[in-house]
């Protein structure tokens, strides 16, 4: 299976099943058409008699050459060998873990899918003692693991902060004894922000993801504190100072775009101006009746919007001027391998969330849907057949995945939305998927765009050390 | 990167192969690193 588009004036082929990614002339873009995946040695004389008013007969034979050269070392219409795999996995330790340490949140976004922060359970805060069992339920469960995730989440976990401290300490203490190291993230709205905590963030998160949604009409629009102000103005120097302390470990800024905001660029390149680089702005999942869901109706004017958020990318690249936006990450030869790619996030399966009352859900948007409580901390429940039928959801099980030319990149999508949009976990969500086609669209692009600035520069400097791709 | 007249290849290729050396688990999940609310997997790390 092959992909083929334009865009940005790049003629690009993604080879599904090897994961070549070729850049054509016009000639090959044209000559493509007449292949497939049972190319011959010999030029399709369809193709030299179509073609043959627009390109010369020996440009013909030579292009169709290079491509059947493609196609015999397995990088053009390579079959799709990966389904032998689709099992392996499946008994996988748990590895991950949201922590859902606070039910309740000060701020009011309108869009929350957690219900304003309480996943529509009442507000609570998690107990340490709760915390203490999610430890040691994913050192139990983990196996052979060695790196464990933990993402401390809400609501807004700053609320239970203590929580969260004592929580890392508990988990340090006990990390080397059962060979196990674990990788902190916290996802933050920022308010309660402080230099304690600033610090006790950058010294033990692997990761931290705060919430803005770019330009403060933007972000002050939906997110709001329970009297209705908006936030920027109180977060954006508290973020500005954890990252500016933060060296080189990683965070995000990250925002939600909705119909109010199909102009994200600006809101992208607002989050530059304040001095970030490492960016993410994600469709708003929400019920399309509500109006500021990003619909159907919607999606050419959101696509318009990722093309121009590429092409600015780039320009600004080729100027020196570095942002990262985290849909548009990625890496053609070393990423993921297929065992990872046939499955996704792992949730349900290598992948849980747990809540302050000790419930155990797939995931962190599962959170509040009783069918999918797959046990408790303190009762000691996990519901291994449930696991199971997680592992299972794979890109070969979802009817719509197996022959979508994205599966290897989007790994069968997120399998709450396919519930909450689709009504089951295995029924691809539309719009999310047409999101993120366009995102592989426009990363892809980029990759050819950068390849290309990459070679001219070669061509008129000797030094090599004019290297623009990403840092 | 391989380039003819015709077509520039970007990439080496190596799903196929990465298929055989892989499922090691140790790569982070999706969903923990800044989005929570979509699925991209091709952007994460690979850990060997």
């Amino acid at each position: 299976m092959i992909h083929k588009y334009q865009l940005n004036g790049y003629n690009i082929c993604l080879d599904v099943h090897s994961g070549a990614v070729h850049v054509l002339d016009d000639t090959a873009y044209d000559v493509l058409d007449y292949c497939d995946e049972n190319m011959k040695k010999e030029a399709p004389a369809k193709m030299l008699d179509e073609l043959s008013s627009k390109y010369s007969r020996d440009d013909l034979l030579e292009t169709y050459e290079a491509l059947y050269e493609l196609y015999e070392m397995g990088q053009l219409f390579s079959p799709d060998d990966y389904e032998q795999f689709a099992d392996l996995m499946t008994k996988a330790p748990v590895k991950s873990m949201c922590i859902n340490i606070s039910h309740d949140c000060n701020l009011r976004c309108e869009y929350c899918f957690a219900a304003k922060g309480d996943f529509g359970q009442g507000r609570c805060l998690m107990s340490l003692e709760t915390a203490k069992k999610a430890i040691d339920f994913i050192i139990a469960n983990s196996g052979t693991r060695h790196n464990l995730e933990v993402d401390f989440f809400g609501g807004e976990p700053l609320m239970n902060f203590d929580v969260v401290k004592q929580t890392v300490e508990y988990a340090r203490s006990i990390e080397k004894q059962h060979n196990k190291n674990f990788r902190f993230t916290i996802t933050t709205n920022g308010l309660l922000l402080d230099d304690e905590k600033t610090d006790f963030i950058n010294r033990e998160m692997n990761n931290v993801v705060m919430s803005l949604d770019g330009r403060k009409e933007v972000n002050d629009k939906l997110r709001v504190t329970p009297n209705g102000k908006g936030c920027y103005d109180i977060i954006v120097p508290k973020y500005q100072k954890l990252v500016s302390k933060r060296g080189d470990k990683d965070y995000y800024i990250r925002g939600t775009f909705t119909t109010y905001s199909k102009d994200f660029t600006a809101d992208v390149l607002h989050m530059k101006e304040l001095g970030f680089e490492q960016l993410s702005i994600e469709p708003v999942v929400s019920d399309p009746k509500l109006d500021y869901s990003i619909k159907e109706a919607d999606l050419p004017m959101v696509f318009s919007e990722y093309e121009r958020l590429a092409k600015t990318l780039i320009e600004m690249r080729k100027r020196g001027e570095y942002f990262n936006f985290f849909h548009f990450m990625i890496d053609l030869d070393q990423g993921p391998c297929a065992i990872k790619r046939l499955r996704g996030c792992g949730c349900g399966n290598e992948y849980v969330a747990v809540t302050p009352q000790g419930d155990i859900y797939p995931c962190h948007q599962f959170v509040g849907e009783e069918k999918f409580k797959m046990g408790n901390l303190n009762d000691g429940t996990f519901d291994q057949d449930m696991k199971l039928r997680f592992a299972r959801a794979n890109v070969y099980s979802k009817t719509n995945c197996r022959n979508c030319w994205a599966k290897f990149y989007c790994s069968g999508g997120c399998n709450a939305n396919n519930y909450q949009y689709e009504g089951d976990i295995l029924k691809s969500h539309k719009v999310g998927c047409e999101l993120e086609k366009k995102r592989l669209e426009c990363a892809i692009m980029i990759k050819a765009a950068l390849a290309d600035y990459q070679d001219e520069q070669k061509s008129t400097c000797d030094s090599g050390d004019c290297f623009v791709e990403c840092r | 990167m391989k380039a003819t007249k015709h077509i520039k290849t970007l990439n080496s290729a190596n799903l196929k192969e990465s298929a055989v050396k892989g499922g090691c688990g140790e790569c982070q999940a999706s969903c923990q690193s800044a989005c929570k609310t979509s699925c991209t997997v091709a952007n994460q790390k690979c850990e060997k």
